[in-house]
Parts: structure tokens; C-alpha cells; sequence
């Protein structure tokens, strides 16, 4: 009798599935290291213009954003299509601007008051009117560091 | 009895279904691309008037009009030329060779009736109520790039490296302070070299 014949033939054995939740689980801390959470929905149509000489913004958290776009389908009954304001979940005229900037820079810690920018995700159809009264608030509440944040691309593709 | 200390192992198989639940949650709250965009510094509130100050030669005027059209110092000029337009401003170098503020880096056309140079150089960009934010981005892209290019000439001249990929590496995560004192003292000495002057107006 030899140590070998022991083997049953042909049959294999069942694949291990031990191993699965470790691997679910190290997929499950990528994601929550790479990701950032969706921190408000979006209420209006947000379609950013193309830029190619574009800067990342690093830290989320000295970022404050606001919103302009078109209030999407189902807002359009109650606000109308016109470009509208959105801060944090709700739409605002551009003479709430400076509340919100004073609101949102208060929550934020002592050293990061000073080196908070304010992102502008406006959608490309909107007028620069609204834009320049947004502009006008910022200035008065001191809040002078402004990313237009776009797409990465072609800046001739705006002109469609 | 011998069962009592038969203890069962607890079952595991279901772990593997909890993590994918948690899991799938935050593939469906999350967003993993990060923002970009061109940044910009807005003018504090007091000093609107220093325009008035200025020769109308240094001033190089961008009108964007409701439809996006865009007049450069009174011409009609597409975005595609734009670039070039500026470009050929901001690098002039008006001032003859025995003024003590004469330009000795720039490569432009040293025409009289552009600008003097660079750090007297302003670009003032004008646009109606009504014009698209989509045409506004697109022209201060294309100023950017005008600048960029300026200043990647020069970064290329001095340190034999891009000035954009020093502002990059400026802000990476992996650089060390004493290398970013060094590539910040580079930023400056490029940004005092063709400064930013870009001025806006809303017209009514």
C-alpha cells in the first residue's frame, strides 16, 4: 500500500470560499478611502463648461460650493427655468450668498477659516449675470478665493 | 455528558454578504473623481478705481457680447486667435533698451502702441448680463493658457522645467517641505516675470 493510492480519483474538492469576506472587505476600504460622500443632491441642471488649464482642488474640506443651474424637470413647476442658486439643499437668491459663505466658514476649525475657497459649479448655459451678483457677495463677505470648477477639456467645446 | 462541551462554531458564510452590502452602499453614496477648475483670486471691495491710472496701451480689452462673440481691443477675433492675441500683448516689451523698466525676456514685436511690459501689462475682460458662462470659461481658459505658455517659456529658460509642472509639484502630497520652499521661491520669481493682471467689468 503506497502513501498515494489514498486519493479518491477524479473527484476535487469544493473551492474555498473562506477567503471571500477578506477580500470583500479590503474592496470595501479602497472604496471608502478613495471615495467622498455625496454630501448634497443635486436640484439643479449642472452641466460644467470644458477648460484645459484647470487646477485640482486638493482638500475637501476648505472647499464651500454652490450650485447654479436650471431647476431640473420636476422643480421647474414651482421655480421656473430660469438659472437659480443652490446652497447646501435648497435654491437662494444671490442676496443669501454672503449668509451662507459666513454660516459654512464658521462650522470650519480656526486655522482652516482663512484658506477656504469657494467652488462655483455653475452649468454652462447659465448667464454671467447671476454669476457676477454671486461674485458681487463673495466680495463683500471677504471670500476671495473662487474655483470655477470645470470638466477637463477642449475649451472650443463650450461654444456648441 | 460529553455534549455539553461540544461547543458549535459560529457561522461565518454570512459575512461575506454583510460586506458586500456595506459594500455596495458606499459605491452608491460616493463620487470618486475630484474636482478641477481655474482658480482666481476676486479684488477685495475697495480698490476699484486703479484702472483709471493706466495707459491705454498697456490695456489690452476683452468684450465678450450676448452671443459669446468676442472684441479684442475693437476687432472681432474668434477664440481659436485669442491665445495668440494675448500672447502677442502681454510679451511685447514696448519700452526702448535704455528705460530702466525695458523688458530683456520677452520676444515680442516691441511695438510702440502695445504694452510697455509685462508687469504693466492688464487684460481686462468685459461681458454682458446676458453672455454664457460656458463662453466666459472658455475665454479665461484661453487667457490662462496665454499666460502659461509665457511662463513655461521662462520656467523652461531659468530651470529647465515647466512651470505648470511645478505648480503641481508644488501641491503634491509627496513633496517635502524643503523642496517646497525651493519650488515656491520658483513660482514666485516666474509669477513676478509676467504677473496675472486681469481685471473683469460687467457691462449693463
Amino acid at each position: 500500500m503506497s502513501k498515494f493510492s489514498k486519493k479518491k480519483s477524479g473527484e476535487l474538492p469544493p473551492v474555498s470560499t473562506a477567503s471571500l469576506p477578506d477580500i470583500v472587505f479590503m474592496l470595501l476600504f479602497f472604496f471608502m478611502t478613495v471615495t467622498v460622500m455625496k454630501d448634497s443632491s443635486l436640484k439643479v441642471e449642472n452641466v460644467l463648461p470644458n477648460a484645459s488649464e484647470v487646477k485640482k482642488l486638493e482638500k475637501k474640506d476648505r472647499v464651500i460650493y454652490i450650485y447654479v443651474g436650471k431647476p431640473t424637470q420636476e422643480f421647474q413647476k414651482v421655480f421656473g427655468s430660469e438659472p437659480k442658486i443652490q446652497l447646501n439643499d435648497k435654491f437662494a437668491s444671490p442676496s443669501e450668498v454672503g449668509d451662507y459663505i459666513l454660516s459654512e466658514r464658521a462650522k470650519k476649525s480656526q486655522e482652516l477659516q482663512n484658506v477656504l475657497t469657494t467652488a462655483l459649479k455653475v452649468d454652462k448655459n447659465a448667464n454671467m449675470g447671476l454669476i457676477s451678483d454671486i461674485k458681487q457677495e463673495l466680495r463683500k463677505v471677504n471670500a476671495l478665493k473662487v474655483n470655477y470648477t470645470t470638466y477637463e477639456g477642449d475649451a472650443f467645446r463650450n461654444l456648441q | 455528558m460529553g455534549k455539553k462541551t461540544n461547543f458549535s462554531k459560529v457561522n461565518a458564510g454570512s459575512m461575506a454578504d454583510i460586506a458586500f452590502l456595506i459594500l455596495i452602499f458606499f459605491l452608491v453614496t460616493t463620487t470618486i473623481h475630484s474636482d478641477s477648475g481655474i482658480d482666481r483670486l476676486l479684488p477685495k471691495l475697495q480698490d476699484e478705481s486703479e484702472i483709471g491710472l493706466v495707459q491705454e496701451k498697456n490695456i489690452l480689452r476683452v468684450i465678450i457680447n450676448e452671443e459669446g462673440d468676442l472684441l479684442v481691443d475693437g476687432q472681432i477675433t474668434a477664440l481659436d486667435e485669442l491665445k495668440e492675441t494675448v500672447k502677442g500683448f502681454l510679451d511685447n516689451g514696448g519700452l526702448t533698451k535704455h528705460d530702466p523698466e525695458y523688458c530683456g525676456y520677452c520676444l515680442g514685436d516691441r511695438s510702440i502702441i502695445s504694452s510697455d511690459n509685462p508687469s504693466r501689462a492688464i487684460v481686462v475682460l468685459s461681458y454682458d448680463r446676458k453672455a454664457y458662462y460656458s463662453s466666459y470659461i472658455a475665454v479665461q481658459d484661453k487667457l490662462m493658457a496665454a499666460y502659461n505658455e509665457l511662463r513655461n517659456r521662462e520656467a523652461q529658460r531659468l530651470y529647465g522645467e515647466d512651470y505648470t509642472v511645478l505648480e503641481t509639484k508644488f501641491v503634491q502630497p509627496g513633496t517635502s517641505d524643503d523642496s517646497k520652499i525651493l519650488i515656491k521661491a520658483k513660482i514666485e520669481s516666474i509669477r513676478a516675470l509676467y504677473p496675472l493682471k486681469l481685471s473683469e467689468i460687467e457691462t449693463k
